[in-house]
């Protein structure tokens, strides 16, 4: 895969920032970035939009990530879309649970780019 | 005895404040890539610019605050963002996500706390004219650093 298209869900503006960075630093040629505030901006964000990788915090206002990690699976446009997430809550209960909803990922914050080098590039199909 | 109880209990017993210190050093080394060290106190108290919160919920009860003066608060901004805020509200997200991290990293540093504590969002107050009533009415332990010389404090206040 080449160029990405990336879906960022966090609710810091800064965060979103900070994730696209460390993705371009991880070698990610992104093509567009699209970015959401919680999982309900993100539904509705792919209802009009493509995306390769989705990269997703899971505590947000209006509606969790692990709650929109469940929804994506009925969005068909997103079904198969590698979905990492990237967040605070570091307990084994919650990475157990956002793997069993469909995330492929976890990444713990604060986190290194090489974390996101190790965590994301096998699912966009390049060599970490 | 409950969950809850047992950690109460726990930080009375236990000296958390090594732990809160390395969770705020790990922050600060990892995101703004420096490296700072706990100051004294009573020295170093921060003009209260921006303060940024995250409760702490379940097992664990309290709050985590961390607080600076505005121009740290804009250089801990341009730390992580690696180019200067546009807005206010750009500099009071980035402290909230500072808050966020050292509340996270700390609690799952703690062995059985993680797993059964749950973290607010960050809310962020920016100026110095309020006083805080926190209901967490248990211990508390502080610790500052120093970001080029600024002060930074780092509480947490724990419900008994």
């Amino acid at each position: 895969m080449d160029k990405i298209r990336a879906l960022i869900v966090d609710d810091s503006s800064v965060m979103r920032k900070i994730v696209e960075r460390s993705l371009r630093q991880a070698g990610i040629d992104l093509d567009k970035v699209v970015e959401a505030a919680n999982g309900a901006e993100a539904l509705v964000a792919l209802q009009s939009n493509v995306v390769d990788l989705i990269l997703c915090d899971i505590n947000m206002p209006v509606m969790d990530g692990l709650e929109f990690v469940r929804q994506v699976a009925t969005v068909e446009s997103a079904k198969g879309v590698p979905i990492v997430m990237i967040t605070t809550e570091g307990s084994e209960s919650h990475v157990v649970q956002a793997l069993s909803a469909g995330a492929r990922g976890y990444i713990r914050k604060p986190f290194t780019p090489d974390q996101v080098k190790e965590h994301v590039l096998p699912l966009v199909g390049k060599k970490p | 005895m409950s969950t809850a109880t047992a950690l109460a209990k726990r930080s009375h017993e236990e000296n958390w404040l090594p732990i809160l210190e390395l969770a705020t050093q790990e922050v600060f080394e990892i995101m703004l890539g420096c490296q700072v060290k706990p100051a004294a106190q009573s020295e170093h108290k921060p003009n209260p610019g921006f303060t940024a919160m995250v409760g702490l919920a379940g097992a664990l009860c309290g709050v985590v605050t961390v607080c600076c003066d505005a121009k740290t608060a804009r250089q801990i901004a341009k730390g992580m963002l690696g180019e200067t805020p546009d807005s206010e509200e750009q500099v009071g997200d980035a402290l909230g996500e500072i808050c966020n991290m050292i509340a996270g990293n700390f609690k799952n540093k703690l062995a059985g706390t993680d797993e059964r504590c749950m973290l607010s969002v960050p809310t962020v107050i920016s100026g110095g004219e309020y006083r805080c009533h926190s209901l967490a009415d248990g211990d508390s332990m502080e610790t500052v650093v120093l970001l080029e010389a600024a002060p930074v404090a780092v509480r947490l206040q724990l419900k008994s």
